[in-house]
Protein backbone atom coordinates (compact mmCIF):
# COMPACT_ATOMS: atom_id res chain seq x y z
CA UNK A 1 0.00 0.00 0.00
CA UNK A 2 3.03 2.57 0.20
CA UNK A 3 2.77 3.08 -3.07
CA UNK A 4 -0.30 4.74 -3.20
CA UNK A 5 1.47 7.87 -2.00
CA UNK A 6 3.56 9.86 -4.73
CA UNK A 7 6.58 11.62 -4.51
CA UNK A 8 6.64 15.31 -3.02
CA UNK A 9 7.82 16.49 -7.09
CA UNK A 10 3.96 15.54 -8.13
CA UNK A 11 2.05 16.45 -5.46
CA UNK A 12 3.76 20.57 -6.07
CA UNK A 13 2.22 19.27 -9.75
CA UNK A 14 -1.24 18.35 -7.98
CA UNK A 15 -1.28 21.49 -6.48
CA UNK A 16 -0.76 23.67 -9.73
CA UNK A 17 -3.87 22.09 -10.66
CA UNK A 18 -5.75 22.16 -7.56
CA UNK A 19 -5.13 26.11 -7.31
CA UNK A 20 -6.87 26.72 -11.06
CA UNK A 21 -9.51 24.04 -9.54
CA UNK A 22 -9.89 26.33 -6.54
CA UNK A 23 -10.23 29.76 -8.65
CA UNK A 24 -12.53 28.24 -10.89
CA UNK A 25 -14.62 27.24 -7.64
CA UNK A 26 -14.09 30.69 -6.44
CA UNK A 27 -15.51 32.52 -9.31
CA UNK A 28 -18.53 30.35 -9.85
CA UNK A 29 -19.10 30.55 -6.13
CA UNK A 30 -19.83 34.75 -6.86
CA UNK A 31 -21.27 34.41 -9.89
CA UNK A 32 -23.52 31.94 -8.28
CA UNK A 33 -24.63 33.20 -5.12
CA UNK A 34 -25.21 36.76 -6.78
CA UNK A 35 -27.80 34.43 -9.22
CA UNK A 36 -29.30 32.83 -6.67
CA UNK A 37 -29.83 35.90 -4.55
CA UNK A 38 -31.26 37.71 -7.76
CA UNK A 39 -33.58 35.33 -8.78
CA UNK A 40 -34.30 33.71 -5.66
CA UNK A 41 -36.06 37.19 -4.89
CA UNK A 42 -37.53 37.70 -8.55
CA UNK A 43 -39.49 34.44 -8.02
CA UNK A 44 -40.94 35.86 -5.33
CA UNK A 45 -41.95 38.80 -7.46
CA UNK A 46 -44.86 40.97 -7.35
CA UNK A 47 -44.24 41.44 -11.29
CA UNK A 48 -45.90 38.39 -12.98
CA UNK A 49 -43.47 38.78 -15.61
CA UNK A 50 -40.63 38.97 -13.24
CA UNK A 51 -42.01 36.06 -11.49
CA UNK A 52 -42.13 34.36 -14.98
CA UNK A 53 -38.70 35.39 -16.53
CA UNK A 54 -37.47 34.30 -13.27
CA UNK A 55 -39.00 30.37 -13.36
CA UNK A 56 -37.63 29.86 -16.83
CA UNK A 57 -33.86 30.93 -16.03
CA UNK A 58 -34.26 28.25 -12.83
CA UNK A 59 -35.98 25.47 -14.86
CA UNK A 60 -33.45 25.98 -17.53
CA UNK A 61 -30.62 26.34 -15.31
CA UNK A 62 -31.72 23.42 -13.81
CA UNK A 63 -32.98 21.48 -16.40
CA UNK A 64 -29.70 21.14 -18.09
CA UNK A 65 -27.04 19.07 -17.26
CA UNK A 66 -24.03 20.99 -15.99
CA UNK A 67 -21.77 18.59 -18.11
CA UNK A 68 -24.41 20.22 -21.35
CA UNK A 69 -24.00 23.75 -20.52
CA UNK A 70 -20.23 23.87 -19.96
CA UNK A 71 -19.93 22.41 -23.90
CA UNK A 72 -22.40 24.73 -24.70
CA UNK A 73 -21.33 27.61 -23.32
CA UNK A 74 -17.69 26.36 -23.40
CA UNK A 75 -17.62 25.70 -27.12
CA UNK A 76 -20.64 26.47 -28.77
CA UNK A 77 -21.04 30.70 -28.06
CA UNK A 78 -17.79 31.76 -28.66
CA UNK A 79 -18.28 30.74 -32.21
CA UNK A 80 -21.44 31.82 -32.24
CA UNK A 81 -20.70 35.34 -31.06
CA UNK A 82 -17.63 35.36 -32.73
CA UNK A 83 -15.57 36.68 -29.85
CA UNK A 84 -12.53 34.31 -31.05
CA UNK A 85 -10.53 32.47 -28.21
CA UNK A 86 -11.83 33.29 -24.89
CA UNK A 87 -10.54 32.86 -21.35
CA UNK A 88 -11.38 29.00 -20.57
CA UNK A 89 -11.69 29.89 -16.91
CA UNK A 90 -13.94 32.50 -17.60
CA UNK A 91 -16.53 30.50 -20.00
CA UNK A 92 -16.29 27.54 -17.26
CA UNK A 93 -17.06 29.79 -14.30
CA UNK A 94 -19.93 31.43 -16.24
CA UNK A 95 -21.57 27.94 -16.97
CA UNK A 96 -20.85 26.65 -13.60
CA UNK A 97 -22.64 29.57 -12.12
CA UNK A 98 -25.15 29.68 -14.42
CA UNK A 99 -25.80 26.21 -12.67
CA UNK A 100 -25.60 26.80 -9.24
CA UNK A 101 -27.98 29.82 -9.45
CA UNK A 102 -30.32 27.54 -11.25
CA UNK A 103 -30.46 25.48 -7.82
CA UNK A 104 -29.61 28.49 -5.49
CA UNK A 105 -32.03 30.20 -6.44
CA UNK A 106 -35.05 27.63 -5.44
CA UNK A 107 -32.84 27.75 -2.07
CA UNK A 108 -33.23 30.84 -1.03
CA UNK A 109 -36.83 31.10 -2.82
CA UNK A 110 -37.64 27.97 -0.25
CA UNK A 111 -36.33 29.71 2.53
CA UNK A 112 -37.81 33.32 1.88
CA UNK A 113 -41.25 31.59 2.20
CA UNK A 114 -40.07 30.07 5.37
CA UNK A 115 -39.61 33.32 6.90
CA UNK A 116 -43.32 34.01 9.12
CA UNK A 117 -45.52 36.51 7.88
CA UNK A 118 -45.40 38.66 10.44
CA UNK A 119 -42.13 39.86 9.79
CA UNK A 120 -42.89 40.90 6.38
CA UNK A 121 -46.30 43.00 7.80
CA UNK A 122 -44.03 44.49 10.49
CA UNK A 123 -41.80 45.80 7.86
CA UNK A 124 -44.76 47.32 6.06
CA UNK A 125 -46.08 48.68 9.63
CA UNK A 126 -42.50 50.27 10.01
CA UNK A 127 -42.89 51.85 6.38
CA UNK A 128 -39.72 49.93 5.04
CA UNK A 129 -39.17 50.10 1.69
CA UNK A 130 -38.90 46.74 -0.09
CA UNK A 131 -35.20 46.93 -0.27
CA UNK A 132 -34.40 48.22 3.43
CA UNK A 133 -37.24 44.81 4.26
CA UNK A 134 -35.38 42.18 2.21
CA UNK A 135 -31.63 43.99 3.26
CA UNK A 136 -32.35 44.27 6.82
CA UNK A 137 -35.57 41.70 7.81
CA UNK A 138 -36.18 39.07 5.51
CA UNK A 139 -32.60 37.97 4.25
CA UNK A 140 -30.89 37.97 7.73
CA UNK A 141 -32.95 35.56 8.91
CA UNK A 142 -33.28 33.48 5.88
CA UNK A 143 -29.32 33.22 5.84
CA UNK A 144 -30.17 30.12 8.75
CA UNK A 145 -32.11 28.37 6.49
CA UNK A 146 -29.99 29.19 3.36
CA UNK A 147 -26.56 28.29 5.17
CA UNK A 148 -26.94 24.22 5.46
CA UNK A 149 -28.20 23.30 1.48
CA UNK A 150 -25.88 25.99 0.09
CA UNK A 151 -22.91 24.40 1.94
CA UNK A 152 -23.89 21.66 -0.48
CA UNK A 153 -24.34 23.16 -3.34
CA UNK A 154 -20.85 24.61 -3.24
CA UNK A 155 -19.76 20.90 -3.39
CA UNK A 156 -21.76 20.02 -6.03
CA UNK A 157 -20.15 22.88 -7.79
CA UNK A 158 -16.54 21.70 -6.66
CA UNK A 159 -17.14 18.51 -8.27
CA UNK A 160 -18.73 19.84 -11.70
CA UNK A 161 -15.08 21.99 -11.86
CA UNK A 162 -13.37 18.76 -12.90
CA UNK A 163 -15.45 18.97 -15.79
CA UNK A 164 -13.55 21.72 -17.59
CA UNK A 165 -10.41 19.38 -17.69
CA UNK A 166 -12.66 18.09 -20.77
CA UNK A 167 -12.09 21.48 -22.32
CA UNK A 168 -8.32 21.17 -22.12
CA UNK A 169 -8.06 23.36 -18.83
CA UNK A 170 -4.74 22.52 -16.66
CA UNK A 171 -7.52 21.65 -13.41
CA UNK A 172 -6.55 18.88 -10.85
CA UNK A 173 -7.86 16.26 -13.20
CA UNK A 174 -5.77 17.48 -15.99
CA UNK A 175 -2.84 17.28 -14.08
CA UNK A 176 -3.27 13.66 -13.45
CA UNK A 177 -2.83 13.16 -17.10
CA UNK A 178 0.21 15.24 -17.80
CA UNK A 179 1.74 13.52 -14.82
CA UNK A 180 0.98 10.63 -16.62
CA UNK A 181 2.62 11.39 -19.65
CA UNK A 182 5.51 12.41 -17.88
CA UNK A 183 5.91 9.09 -15.74
CA UNK A 184 5.75 7.09 -18.95
CA UNK A 185 8.76 9.04 -20.57
CA UNK A 186 10.59 7.62 -17.60
CA UNK A 187 10.86 9.43 -13.81
CA UNK A 188 8.89 7.30 -11.73
CA UNK A 189 6.39 4.51 -12.66
CA UNK A 190 3.40 5.29 -11.44
CA UNK A 191 -0.11 3.50 -12.58
CA UNK A 192 -3.07 5.77 -13.49
CA UNK A 193 -5.21 4.70 -10.90
CA UNK A 194 -3.25 5.47 -8.32
CA UNK A 195 -2.88 8.46 -9.57
CA UNK A 196 -6.61 9.19 -9.53
CA UNK A 197 -7.21 8.07 -6.51
CA UNK A 198 -4.78 11.02 -4.97
CA UNK A 199 -6.74 13.40 -7.07
CA UNK A 200 -10.00 12.24 -5.73
CA UNK A 201 -8.35 12.22 -2.08
CA UNK A 202 -7.36 16.06 -2.80
CA UNK A 203 -11.11 16.46 -4.16
CA UNK A 204 -12.47 14.54 -0.69
CA UNK A 205 -10.19 17.60 1.47
CA UNK A 206 -11.48 20.51 -0.82
CA UNK A 207 -15.22 19.82 0.04
CA UNK A 208 -14.20 18.80 3.95
CA UNK A 209 -12.58 22.66 3.31
CA UNK A 210 -15.75 23.84 2.35
CA UNK A 211 -18.09 22.20 4.77
CA UNK A 212 -16.24 23.31 7.55
CA UNK A 213 -16.20 26.49 5.99
CA UNK A 214 -20.31 26.57 6.11
CA UNK A 215 -20.32 24.92 9.32
CA UNK A 216 -17.89 27.61 10.87
CA UNK A 217 -20.63 30.33 9.33
CA UNK A 218 -23.71 28.89 10.80
CA UNK A 219 -22.14 28.61 13.87
CA UNK A 220 -21.25 32.33 13.57
CA UNK A 221 -24.82 33.23 12.53
CA UNK A 222 -26.59 31.00 15.51
CA UNK A 223 -24.37 33.23 17.75
CA UNK A 224 -25.72 36.21 16.98
CA UNK A 225 -29.29 34.84 17.51
CA UNK A 226 -29.14 32.92 20.65
CA UNK A 227 -28.10 35.05 23.24
CA UNK A 228 -31.18 36.97 22.43
CA UNK A 229 -33.64 33.87 22.92
CA UNK A 230 -33.64 33.69 26.85
CA UNK A 231 -33.84 37.08 26.98
CA UNK A 232 -37.14 37.31 25.17
CA UNK A 233 -38.42 34.65 26.68
CA UNK A 234 -37.46 35.42 30.29
CA UNK A 235 -39.36 39.24 30.15
CA UNK A 236 -42.83 37.79 30.78
CA UNK A 237 -44.60 41.11 28.54
CA UNK A 238 -42.59 40.04 25.69
CA UNK A 239 -43.10 36.80 25.88
CA UNK A 240 -46.89 37.61 26.02
CA UNK A 241 -46.45 40.20 23.56
CA UNK A 242 -46.16 37.12 20.63
CA UNK A 243 -49.48 35.43 21.86
CA UNK B 1 -68.17 16.49 8.78
CA UNK B 2 -71.97 17.52 8.68
CA UNK B 3 -73.65 14.74 9.15
CA UNK B 4 -71.62 13.86 12.46
CA UNK B 5 -72.49 17.30 13.86
CA UNK B 6 -76.43 17.15 12.83
CA UNK B 7 -78.17 15.67 16.15
CA UNK B 8 -79.99 12.30 16.06
CA UNK B 9 -83.29 12.11 16.64
CA UNK B 10 -83.89 8.41 16.70
CA UNK B 11 -81.77 5.94 18.76
CA UNK B 12 -78.28 5.10 16.56
CA UNK B 13 -78.60 2.44 14.20
CA UNK B 14 -76.86 -0.88 15.21
CA UNK B 15 -73.25 -0.72 13.96
CA UNK B 16 -72.99 -2.13 10.96
CA UNK B 17 -70.71 -4.81 10.74
CA UNK B 18 -67.73 -4.53 8.99
CA UNK B 19 -66.01 -7.32 7.81
CA UNK B 20 -62.28 -6.67 7.95
CA UNK B 21 -60.47 -6.00 4.64
CA UNK B 22 -56.76 -6.28 4.72
CA UNK B 23 -55.38 -3.22 2.26
CA UNK B 24 -55.76 -4.51 -0.95
CA UNK B 25 -52.65 -5.34 -2.44
CA UNK B 26 -50.50 -2.94 -4.53
CA UNK B 27 -50.98 -5.25 -7.92
CA UNK B 28 -54.77 -4.92 -7.27
CA UNK B 29 -54.76 -1.06 -7.12
CA UNK B 30 -55.02 0.49 -10.79
CA UNK B 31 -53.37 3.69 -9.27
CA UNK B 32 -50.58 2.11 -8.39
CA UNK B 33 -50.37 -0.94 -11.13
CA UNK B 34 -50.57 1.38 -14.00
CA UNK B 35 -47.53 3.44 -12.86
CA UNK B 36 -45.41 0.80 -11.94
CA UNK B 37 -46.41 -0.86 -15.51
CA UNK B 38 -45.78 1.80 -17.68
CA UNK B 39 -42.17 2.19 -15.64
CA UNK B 40 -41.31 -1.21 -16.16
CA UNK B 41 -42.34 -1.44 -20.14
CA UNK B 42 -40.58 2.05 -20.42
CA UNK B 43 -37.49 -0.16 -18.77
CA UNK B 44 -37.25 -3.02 -20.95
CA UNK B 45 -37.44 -1.35 -23.89
CA UNK B 46 -35.04 0.58 -23.16
CA UNK B 47 -32.78 -2.05 -22.52
CA UNK B 48 -33.80 -4.29 -24.96
CA UNK B 49 -34.09 -2.12 -27.37
CA UNK B 50 -31.65 0.36 -27.66
CA UNK B 51 -28.59 -0.61 -29.58
CA UNK B 52 -25.48 1.34 -29.25
CA UNK B 53 -24.40 2.87 -32.61
CA UNK B 54 -21.31 4.58 -31.90
CA UNK B 55 -21.02 5.95 -35.67
CA UNK B 56 -22.93 9.02 -35.76
CA UNK B 57 -21.80 9.81 -39.38
CA UNK B 58 -24.18 12.88 -40.85
CA UNK B 59 -25.23 12.42 -44.67
CA UNK B 60 -25.09 16.19 -45.55
CA UNK B 61 -22.42 19.25 -44.65
CA UNK B 62 -23.55 22.58 -42.95
CA UNK B 63 -22.54 25.86 -45.32
CA UNK B 64 -19.18 26.42 -44.14
CA UNK B 65 -19.67 30.09 -43.76
CA UNK B 66 -22.51 30.61 -41.44
CA UNK B 67 -22.18 30.03 -37.93
CA UNK B 68 -25.62 28.05 -37.38
CA UNK B 69 -27.33 26.15 -40.50
CA UNK B 70 -30.74 25.10 -39.60
CA UNK B 71 -31.16 22.86 -42.09
CA UNK B 72 -27.82 21.06 -40.83
CA UNK B 73 -29.38 21.37 -37.30
CA UNK B 74 -32.51 19.80 -38.00
CA UNK B 75 -30.82 16.90 -40.06
CA UNK B 76 -28.88 15.53 -36.89
CA UNK B 77 -32.13 15.49 -35.16
CA UNK B 78 -32.36 12.02 -35.61
CA UNK B 79 -28.83 11.29 -34.25
CA UNK B 80 -29.22 12.87 -31.13
CA UNK B 81 -32.10 11.37 -30.49
CA UNK B 82 -30.12 7.89 -31.02
CA UNK B 83 -27.39 9.20 -28.68
CA UNK B 84 -30.07 10.47 -26.03
CA UNK B 85 -31.52 7.18 -25.96
CA UNK B 86 -28.04 5.45 -25.13
CA UNK B 87 -27.61 7.39 -22.73
CA UNK B 88 -31.21 6.92 -20.87
CA UNK B 89 -30.19 3.41 -21.14
CA UNK B 90 -27.53 4.49 -19.10
CA UNK B 91 -29.11 6.18 -16.48
CA UNK B 92 -31.82 3.42 -16.16
CA UNK B 93 -29.01 1.02 -15.27
CA UNK B 94 -26.62 3.00 -13.10
CA UNK B 95 -29.56 3.97 -11.09
CA UNK B 96 -30.59 0.43 -10.67
CA UNK B 97 -27.29 -0.54 -8.98
CA UNK B 98 -27.67 2.73 -7.06
CA UNK B 99 -31.40 2.00 -5.75
CA UNK B 100 -29.92 -1.67 -5.08
CA UNK B 101 -27.01 -0.97 -3.27
CA UNK B 102 -27.65 2.89 -1.67
CA UNK B 103 -30.33 0.41 0.53
CA UNK B 104 -27.62 -2.07 1.49
CA UNK B 105 -25.26 1.42 2.13
CA UNK B 106 -28.15 2.78 4.42
CA UNK B 107 -28.90 -0.85 6.67
CA UNK B 108 -25.18 -0.91 6.47
CA UNK B 109 -24.89 2.96 8.16
CA UNK B 110 -27.57 2.31 10.59
CA UNK B 111 -25.88 -0.97 11.97
CA UNK B 112 -25.43 -1.33 15.50
CA UNK B 113 -21.76 -1.86 15.15
CA UNK B 114 -19.60 0.88 14.34
CA UNK B 115 -17.13 -1.66 12.71
CA UNK B 116 -19.96 -1.48 10.23
CA UNK B 117 -21.37 1.85 10.47
CA UNK B 118 -18.56 3.96 10.63
CA UNK B 119 -16.33 2.33 7.26
CA UNK B 120 -20.23 3.05 5.72
CA UNK B 121 -20.59 6.25 6.52
CA UNK B 122 -16.86 7.12 5.44
CA UNK B 123 -17.41 5.18 1.79
CA UNK B 124 -20.63 7.54 1.38
CA UNK B 125 -19.05 10.93 2.34
CA UNK B 126 -16.27 10.22 0.20
CA UNK B 127 -18.16 9.12 -2.85
CA UNK B 128 -20.67 11.86 -2.64
CA UNK B 129 -17.95 14.43 -2.27
CA UNK B 130 -15.41 13.60 -5.07
CA UNK B 131 -16.70 14.25 -8.45
CA UNK B 132 -18.31 11.21 -10.65
CA UNK B 133 -15.99 12.46 -13.74
CA UNK B 134 -12.61 12.10 -11.59
CA UNK B 135 -14.28 8.58 -10.54
CA UNK B 136 -15.20 7.69 -13.89
CA UNK B 137 -11.75 7.88 -14.85
CA UNK B 138 -10.42 6.30 -11.75
CA UNK B 139 -12.55 3.10 -12.69
CA UNK B 140 -11.87 3.12 -16.08
CA UNK B 141 -8.02 2.65 -15.25
CA UNK B 142 -8.55 0.55 -12.19
CA UNK B 143 -10.72 -2.03 -14.58
CA UNK B 144 -8.04 -1.74 -17.53
CA UNK B 145 -4.60 -2.40 -14.83
CA UNK B 146 -6.95 -5.12 -13.05
CA UNK B 147 -8.71 -6.84 -15.66
CA UNK B 148 -11.89 -6.96 -14.00
CA UNK B 149 -14.73 -6.58 -17.19
CA UNK B 150 -12.47 -7.78 -20.21
CA UNK B 151 -14.46 -6.66 -23.51
CA UNK B 152 -15.73 -10.29 -24.23
CA UNK B 153 -17.14 -10.81 -20.62
CA UNK B 154 -19.07 -8.08 -21.01
CA UNK B 155 -20.27 -8.68 -24.86
CA UNK B 156 -21.16 -12.11 -23.29
CA UNK B 157 -23.95 -10.58 -21.42
CA UNK B 158 -25.03 -8.12 -23.65
CA UNK B 159 -23.07 -4.53 -22.96
CA UNK B 160 -20.32 -3.09 -23.99
CA UNK B 161 -17.62 -2.52 -21.55
CA UNK B 162 -17.50 0.65 -21.42
CA UNK B 163 -21.42 1.08 -20.49
CA UNK B 164 -20.92 -1.74 -17.84
CA UNK B 165 -17.90 0.93 -16.84
CA UNK B 166 -20.47 3.98 -16.49
CA UNK B 167 -23.17 1.61 -14.97
CA UNK B 168 -21.18 1.01 -12.07
CA UNK B 169 -19.54 4.48 -11.97
CA UNK B 170 -22.88 5.78 -12.21
CA UNK B 171 -24.51 3.39 -9.80
CA UNK B 172 -21.78 3.79 -7.29
CA UNK B 173 -21.76 7.52 -6.84
CA UNK B 174 -25.57 7.70 -7.01
CA UNK B 175 -25.77 4.87 -4.57
CA UNK B 176 -24.74 7.10 -1.98
CA UNK B 177 -27.28 10.31 -2.74
CA UNK B 178 -29.70 7.34 -2.42
CA UNK B 179 -28.71 5.93 0.67
CA UNK B 180 -29.52 9.40 2.63
CA UNK B 181 -32.68 8.92 0.99
CA UNK B 182 -33.43 5.70 2.23
CA UNK B 183 -31.91 6.82 5.87
CA UNK B 184 -33.99 9.89 5.88
CA UNK B 185 -37.27 7.48 4.62
CA UNK B 186 -36.18 5.12 7.43
CA UNK B 187 -36.33 7.78 9.92
CA UNK B 188 -39.43 8.79 8.93
CA UNK B 189 -41.07 6.04 10.09
CA UNK B 190 -42.57 6.90 13.83
CA UNK B 191 -41.05 5.41 16.72
CA UNK B 192 -43.91 3.91 17.57
CA UNK B 193 -44.01 1.66 14.55
CA UNK B 194 -40.74 0.61 16.13
CA UNK B 195 -41.90 0.32 19.70
CA UNK B 196 -45.21 -1.61 18.36
CA UNK B 197 -43.14 -4.54 16.13
CA UNK B 198 -40.94 -4.96 19.60
CA UNK B 199 -44.13 -5.24 21.42
CA UNK B 200 -45.37 -7.58 19.28
CA UNK B 201 -42.75 -9.60 19.15
CA UNK B 202 -41.78 -9.48 16.15
CA UNK B 203 -38.60 -11.08 14.39
CA UNK B 204 -36.21 -8.67 12.83
CA UNK B 205 -37.07 -10.38 9.57
CA UNK B 206 -41.06 -9.76 9.77
CA UNK B 207 -40.19 -6.69 11.20
CA UNK B 208 -38.42 -4.53 8.43
CA UNK B 209 -40.94 -6.85 5.32
CA UNK B 210 -44.03 -5.84 7.30
CA UNK B 211 -43.41 -2.58 8.76
CA UNK B 212 -40.61 -0.63 8.17
CA UNK B 213 -39.76 -1.09 4.53
CA UNK B 214 -43.67 -0.31 3.22
CA UNK B 215 -43.58 2.90 5.55
CA UNK B 216 -40.71 4.04 4.29
CA UNK B 217 -40.27 3.17 0.84
CA UNK B 218 -42.94 5.79 -0.21
CA UNK B 219 -41.54 8.33 1.83
CA UNK B 220 -37.68 7.92 0.09
CA UNK B 221 -39.47 7.28 -3.30
CA UNK B 222 -39.73 11.48 -4.43
CA UNK B 223 -36.02 11.90 -3.30
CA UNK B 224 -34.97 9.03 -5.46
CA UNK B 225 -37.03 10.28 -8.35
CA UNK B 226 -34.76 13.16 -7.74
CA UNK B 227 -31.66 11.51 -7.91
CA UNK B 228 -32.70 9.62 -10.96
CA UNK B 229 -33.21 12.71 -12.88
CA UNK B 230 -29.97 13.80 -11.45
CA UNK B 231 -28.28 11.06 -12.10
CA UNK B 232 -29.44 11.27 -15.95
CA UNK B 233 -28.13 14.85 -15.84
CA UNK B 234 -24.46 13.45 -15.36
CA UNK B 235 -24.86 10.49 -17.58
CA UNK B 236 -23.54 12.05 -20.59
CA UNK B 237 -20.34 12.00 -18.86
CA UNK B 238 -19.91 8.41 -19.99
CA UNK B 239 -18.92 9.45 -23.40
CA UNK B 240 -15.45 9.60 -21.53
CA UNK B 241 -15.41 5.73 -21.13
CA UNK B 242 -16.97 5.09 -24.90
CA UNK B 243 -20.48 5.63 -24.05
CA UNK B 244 -21.98 6.46 -27.80
CA UNK B 245 -24.58 8.84 -25.57
CA UNK B 246 -25.32 12.24 -26.27
CA UNK B 247 -22.40 14.50 -25.86
CA UNK B 248 -20.56 10.95 -27.91
CA UNK B 249 -22.95 12.16 -30.35
CA UNK B 250 -21.57 16.02 -30.17
CA UNK B 251 -18.08 15.09 -30.21
CA UNK B 252 -18.04 12.67 -33.00
CA UNK B 253 -20.43 15.54 -35.19
CA UNK B 254 -17.31 18.33 -34.26
CA UNK B 255 -14.75 15.94 -35.23
CA UNK B 256 -16.12 14.99 -38.56
CA UNK B 257 -17.80 17.94 -39.90
CA UNK B 258 -15.50 20.45 -37.82
CA UNK B 259 -19.08 22.28 -36.67
CA UNK B 260 -19.55 23.06 -33.46
CA UNK B 261 -22.49 25.15 -33.00
CA UNK B 262 -25.45 23.00 -34.27
CA UNK B 263 -24.80 19.78 -32.73
CA UNK B 264 -24.25 20.98 -29.22
CA UNK B 265 -26.94 22.87 -29.29
CA UNK B 266 -29.17 20.34 -30.34
CA UNK B 267 -27.91 18.32 -27.09
CA UNK B 268 -28.55 20.90 -24.76
CA UNK B 269 -32.61 21.57 -26.64
CA UNK B 270 -33.04 17.59 -26.41
CA UNK B 271 -31.71 17.48 -23.14
CA UNK B 272 -34.06 20.12 -21.45
CA UNK B 273 -37.26 18.30 -23.68
CA UNK B 274 -36.02 14.93 -21.48
CA UNK B 275 -35.12 16.41 -18.30
CA UNK B 276 -37.93 18.71 -17.97
CA UNK B 277 -40.98 16.60 -18.28
CA UNK B 278 -38.94 14.10 -15.75
CA UNK B 279 -38.30 16.74 -13.42
CA UNK B 280 -42.12 17.61 -13.38
CA UNK B 281 -43.32 14.11 -13.03
CA UNK B 282 -41.14 13.99 -9.74
CA UNK B 283 -42.80 17.08 -8.37
CA UNK B 284 -46.11 15.41 -9.16
CA UNK B 285 -45.18 12.57 -7.35
CA UNK B 286 -43.92 14.49 -4.29
CA UNK B 287 -47.11 16.34 -4.42
CA UNK B 288 -49.27 13.26 -4.53
CA UNK B 289 -47.44 11.53 -1.83
CA UNK B 290 -47.17 14.69 0.58
CA UNK B 291 -51.32 14.30 0.15
CA UNK B 292 -51.64 10.65 0.75
CA UNK B 293 -49.45 11.03 4.32
CA UNK B 294 -51.41 13.58 5.76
Amino acid sequence: MGDLILTPNQYDRFLEGTWLTVQVLGYSFVLGIVLSLLFGVARLSEREWVRGAALVYVEFARGISSIVLLFIIGLAVPILLDVGQAPLVLLASIALGLNMGGYGAEIVRGAIEAIPRGQTEATIALNLSPTQRLRHVILPQAMRIILPPMGNLTIEILKGTALISLLGAPDLLQQVFNLRQTTLAGDAPVSLSVLLFNALIIYFILAQVINAGFRYAERRLEARYEPRQPDIAGTPETAGAGG
Amino acid sequence: MTDTLQPSQTAPPAPEQVEFQPHRRWYRRPEILGPVLVVVVGYVLLIVGVEEHSRFSTRMTAEGRSDFDWMYFWHLVPLMVRGLLVTAKATVLGFTVAAILGFFLALGRRADSRWVSWPTAAVIEFVRSTPLLVQLFFWLAFIRATGLITPEGAEAIGFSRSLLILTLGLGIHYATYCSEAYRAGIDSVPKGQWEASTALNLDPRTKWEKVIIPQAIPNALPALGNFLVAGFKDAPMGFIVGVPGILFFANTVRGEDFRVTEPFFLVGVGFLMASLPAAWLVRRLEERIAYERT
